[in-house]
């Protein structure tokens, strides 16, 4: 069974008052222990509200949350306030894209790490500071002793990002959420941070939920890849399947349209037309439609269902799939 | 005579403090000696991480932050010694893109009155009418349809706004447009519609593009030259396929090496040069090379002391780095850092340790003292490599810097040729052997180490 | 399955994705106006503050007395505490003089209003003009500027620290008790607010990247104030005036009551009025204070809800 498994989520914000905007419209995935599932999408897709939601970190006013997710077995969106607090932080960590904001500023990294020892743990005093300081350690902080007495401000972005991972894996817990964990960061920095995730996962057995829109993040760490669009998943396939054969003409034409540092110079990019803003509802149609250089009538015919066109476990949620890749460069803008 | 040329460009911006009176106590070396042409039609590409001081350098260009030394000739005037009002008309000539679309257009003005506001400066026009004639061939040449006019800022998408953003620039009819990261504030899919306007246009109208930007995979795109930036100086200079094909300097090899490529087959081949640590402070940069302090093969001394300048190496290639051939020719091994295959499978067989600076400097530190002995041995079986014969000053000021002795301590290794045949194997080894003997190290050394390594990072 | 032409497909999608066409062309002022219009605070403020501009238009008008004239003064007796409260003929009562309420509360309406705007405008204009100087020579002025913007600013700053209320009565100690010394007084007081408000919006919008890039298009500096930073500066200001009106009505009435505002009688104001009924307030007639109080502080009220309103209106962070 999966660590963890999310059908039809929705997220709906507004109501009373104001016009409805659904942000996640129906979104089902499935994680496995020490696997890493990668949620891609542009802003505005809904993948930072799907984990925002599975955390429960979603405000109560204004917010309607639908579906089921299932973390070990028992439904998220039913269990206690007071259960969810506990399984939150130890259970399931989550990592920011801002390192400072996540960060309480007046107070020391130590204590901010040893708080959640002190909580999730049962840890006090002495030995609590001591796996702090061997916590840092873990995430490659050097000098933990004198950091762990150090103000977030004091810390380099990079050392902030590693301060948050140790917080995240302080209670070594079986689901890590990192939502765009290295936007913020230069690329030297970057691939340090990212290395580090690979190796929590490889040594850990900790599940990750990636969530980011760089599909070169995604290309080298992922098992698993979810593809979304106006919140819903629009192609789900293991990595090497999706970057080899993407099959949904939004991500075919997104791996199109990125500059790719090994390919050869003057080689133009094929941009998808538009903006996210151009789009119809899912009830009528496909979102994407609209862009889609592959748009036919059929397309505005209700939600398009996923099927799996290409191969098992490859799911496109589509009506005109990308099948042949020679052929699809041939249909005119 | 290339169209624009910089030649030793400083901009220091003093750092203030005092109650009444201000008083300087220091700079920020926000760029310090720049030199570099760029030719009439061309695009140049200039990258760097942020802080490296490459935003600085395109906004001195323009004269919006002072220039405190050197040169910016723009077809045969020197823009750094033009007086207010001139340098103001001379603006006409060199327009600016911004990163952020929305914050670089005033909310409270129409899309017709900021794309005139640049042609009433310059008194393009005779009246509201024929700019409005101009204004309106300019929108549809990035792509906006014509009933803009009358519209605010906020009413358009992020790719829109930065349309309108290089349609401002292009009224006035510039020679150099400076693109300061024209497409990192858009979503992916809409990167690559600015990219190949940005690109469209300057055939269409033989623009010259100054392009700074942090993405690698953007400027070699768009960039026939490219400059590399670290610290306020350029490392590193080459046609854009040359500088792709084999970098020279070290920061541009782990820079380049850190780029994810949206491509499987390649990541998981790719090897990763991991730099140790962060940028220093541009306040207090490094002596001699400013990257020897986060350099995978610094060497003892001169890449401290010494501040390598800009040299040919053929082909229109530059490279500030002391040791560029030795690296490319693998005589020299890493001595910080590490590199590592991409795959998630190749981590499992690498120590169960982080590669840790401090600890790093632990094992360095006990290795150096048992350098002195094994560097005689070392030097007499393989007196031709450039760190054996370096050994001695490095056992010397091992103390000093943590980065040094680990130099040292790698010229201990018994079987220095092996460490050179593939850098890969080199760090496998190294961390084994660094992850044994921090084990071994007292915890004085310990202590000592903390110590180097705070030197290390007060910078 | 009928072959769709290019133009049925267009069609139909556009049909699909026109139902959330909204771009207008509307400038931000007329948008935050539409969300003004929608906010309820905004409504009752204003209903609150119409009615109070109605009173001090129409008030000596359809006041049933002279506001002067001591008709009842027969009737009222201070020493021996016997006042006469509501009655038909006297809807507020009368006062210490035998004079009718009602008539003296809507005539006052009209001093009041004259003391809150004339000294908002006073702190406004003054205020604006040397917040804007040391704004601009701070954005656009380079090193010099810079200088010049901390003179004026440690000037300010001097200002800001001096009470207000002594700073007011030693302004009346000089220019003797009068309506325009309190009028002046109150004003005076607020260009320090007003000043540094602007001057640190104009810092803010000073270093935003449209100025930049209108730096870069060459604008010349005057405009580049005037045209750029000036008019993304005042949604503060605008703000702050409202609120300082209803301030400034308070702030008038302290100094009445402190004996500073005018000495005149006759004419009848809040604050004045205020004042006169302190001395009655436990000797029998808590009402006379009750009346002009109760005035002062709806409209305060009034003012301080349009002025929160406002702001939310124009935040443009909070445009959705």
């Amino acid at each position: 069974m999966s660590l963890l498994s999310v059908d039809e989520l929705t997220v709906t914000f507004g109501g009373v008052g104001r016009k409805e905007s659904r942000a996640v419209d129906g979104v089902s995935f499935e994680v496995d222990q020490g696997q890493v599932v990668g949620l891609v999408g542009e802003s505005g897709c809904g993948k930072s509200v799907t984990s925002l939601a599975l955390m429960g970190l979603l405000p109560h006013k204004g917010v309607k949350v639908g579906g089921r997710a299932e973390f070990d077995g028992t439904d998220l969106f039913t269990m206690s306030p007071s259960a969810r607090r506990d399984l939150r932080g130890s259970q399931m960590a989550m990592i920011f894209q801002d390192p400072l904001s996540s960060l309480n500023p007046v107070v020391p990294v130590g204590v901010q790490v040893t708080e959640i020892l002190e909580r999730h743990r049962g840890m006090k005093g002495e030995a609590a500071r001591k796996e702090a300081a061997h916590l840092l350690d873990r995430v490659g902080i050097p000098d933990p002793t004198r950091r762990l007495k150090e103000f977030p401000h004091q810390l380099s972005g990079g050392m902030r990002q590693r301060a948050l991972i140790a917080m995240a894996v302080a209670c070594a817990p079986s689901l890590l959420i990192a939502d765009e964990p290295t936007t913020a960061l230069d690329v030297t920095i970057q691939a340090q941070i990212l290395e580090l995730l690979k190796e929590l996962v490889d040594q850990e057995g900790t599940a990750l939920l990636m969530i980011t829109h760089d599909l070169g993040v995604v290309a080298g760490l992922c098992d698993q890849v979810n593809v979304l669009y106006a919140g819903k998943v629009v192609e789900s396939a293991g990595r090497r399947e999706l970057f080899a054969h993407p099959t949904h003409p939004y991500a075919h034409g997104l791996l199109g349209s990125i500059p790719r540092l090994d390919s050869p110079r003057g080689e133009a990019l094929k941009p998808i037309r538009g903006s996210i803003n151009d789009r119809i509802a899912w009830a009528d149609g496909c979102a994407f439609a609209p862009r889609c250089d592959r748009y036919e009538m059929g397309c505005l015919t209700g939600t398009p269902p996923l099927t799996e066109p290409r191969a098992a476990g490859h799911e496109v949620r589509c009506v005109h799939p990308v099948l042949d890749d020679a052929k699809a460069e041939e249909v005119p803008a | 005579m290339s169209l624009l040329e910089l030649d030793g460009v400083k901009v220091h911006f003093p750092i203030k403090k005092g109650v009444l009176f201000d008083r300087t106590v220091g700079h920020v070396y926000a760029v310090d000696g720049i030199s570099l042409k760029v030719e009439a039609g061309q695009t140049y590409g200039l990258v760097g991480e942020s802080g490296c001081g490459k935003t600085t350098l395109g906004r001195s260009v323009l004269r919006l932050v002072d220039i405190t030394e050197g040169s910016v000739v723009l077809d045969g005037t020197d823009l750094a010694k033009l007086p207010g009002e001139e340098m103001r008309r001379f603006r006409r000539r060199l327009q600016m893109v911004f990163q952020d679309p929305l914050g670089s257009l005033n909310p409270r003005q129409n899309i017709e009155s900021i794309l005139s506001e640049g042609m009433v400066a310059h008194g393009i026009g005779k009246d509201q009418e024929e700019r409005r004639e101009k204004i309106k061939s300019i929108l549809d040449k990035v792509g906006l349809p014509s009933n803009a006019l009358a519209r605010y800022p906020h009413e358009f998408s992020g790719g829109q706004r930065q349309r309108i953003g290089i349609a401002r620039a292009l009224v006035l009819e510039p020679d150099v447009i400076i693109c300061d990261e024209p497409v990192s504030a858009l979503d992916v899919s809409v990167q690559a519609q600015v990219i190949n306007l940005l690109e469209e246009l300057q055939e269409e109208l033989g623009l010259t593009y100054l392009v700074i930007a942090h993405d690698l995979a953007v400027v070699r795109h768009i960039s026939d030259v490219i400059g590399v930036m670290y610290l306020g100086s350029l490392v590193e200079e080459a046609p854009s396929d040359a500088l792709y094909a084999e970098p020279k300097h070290p920061y541009t090899k782990a820079l380049m090496s850190a780029v994810p490529v949206p491509d499987p087959e390649v990541e998981d081949q790719r090897e990763r040069i991991l730099l140790v640590g962060d940028l220093p402070s541009p306040a207090n940069p490094p002596s001699g090379c400013r990257f020897h302090t986060r350099c995978p093969w610094a060497q003892a001394e001169r890449c401290s002391t010494e501040r390598p300048e800009l040299r040919d190496v053929g082909g229109g290639h530059r490279v500030a780095c002391h040791f560029a051939e030795e690296i490319a020719a693998g005589t020299l091994k890493l001595t910080a850092g590490e590199v590592v295959s991409a795959t998630r499978e190749g981590v499992e067989d690498a120590p169960p340790t982080l590669p840790e600076q401090a600890e790093r400097a632990e094992a360095a530190v006990a290795e150096a003292e048992e350098a002195e002995e094994a560097e005689k041995a070392v030097k007499a079986e393989k007196a031709d490599t450039v760190e054996a014969a370096d050994a001695p000053e490095k056992a010397d000021t091992a103390e000093e810097k943590a980065a040094e002795p680990l130099e040292a301590g790698k010229a201990a290794e018994p079987e220095p040729r092996k460490a050179v045949t593939t850098e890969k194997d080199a760090t496998t080894e190294k961390d084994a052997k660094d992850a044994k003997d921090a084990k071994d190290a007292e915890a004085e050394k310990a202590a000592e180490a903390g110590k180097a390594e705070k030197a290390d990072e007060a910078v | 399955m009928s072959v769709a032409t290019k133009t049925d497909k267009i069609q139909r999608l556009a049909e699909l994705a026109a139902t959330k066409e909204t771009s207008t062309g509307d400038s931000l002022w007329r948008e935050a106006f539409r969300r003004l219009k929608r906010s309820k605070m905004a409504i009752v403020g204003a209903v609150v503050i119409a009615l109070f501009i109605l009173l001090a238009i129409v008030g000596p008008y359809i006041a049933p007395y002279s506001p002067t004239a001591q008709t009842w003064r027969g009737e009222v007796f201070p020493n021996r505490g016997e006042f006469v409260g509501m009655r038909p003929e006297n809807w507020f009562g009368l006062d210490h003089l035998g004079r009718d309420l009602f008539s003296r509360f809507l005539v006052g309406a009209r001093q009041t209003l004259l003391v809150g705007v004339v000294a908002t405008l006073i702190g406004l204009t003054i205020g604006f003009l040397v917040g804007g100087l040391a704004g601009a020579f701070a954005t656009l002025g380079g090193e010099r500027g810079k200088r010049v913007d901390s003179v004026i600013m440690r000037f300010i700053d001097i200002m800001l620290a001096m009470p207000s209320l002594l700073l007011a009565v030693s302004i009346a100690a000089v220019m003797g008790q009068s309506l325009t010394t309190v009028m002046i007084a109150v004003g005076v007081v607020q260009i320090p607010v007003f000043a540094r408000l602007l001057r640190g919006s104009m810092l803010v919008q000073g270093s935003s990247d449209y100025v930049l890039a209108a730096q870069s298009l060459g604008v010349r500096k005057r405009r580049i104030v005037v045209s750029q930073i000036i008019p993304n500066s005042l949604s503060p200001v605008i703000v702050q005036a409202t609120l300082s009106l209803a301030t400034a009505i308070i702030e008038a009435a302290a100094l009445s009551y402190l004996g500073l505002g005018n000495p005149d009688p006759a004419i009848p104001e809040w604050g004045v009025m205020l004042t006169q009924a302190q001395r009655f307030f436990d000797s029998g007639a808590p009402m006379m204070a009750v009346y002009p109080a109760v005035g002062i502080i709806i409209t305060a009220l009034g003012f301080t809800l349009l002025g929160e309103a406002m702001r939310e209106a124009l935040d443009p962070k909070l445009r959705g």
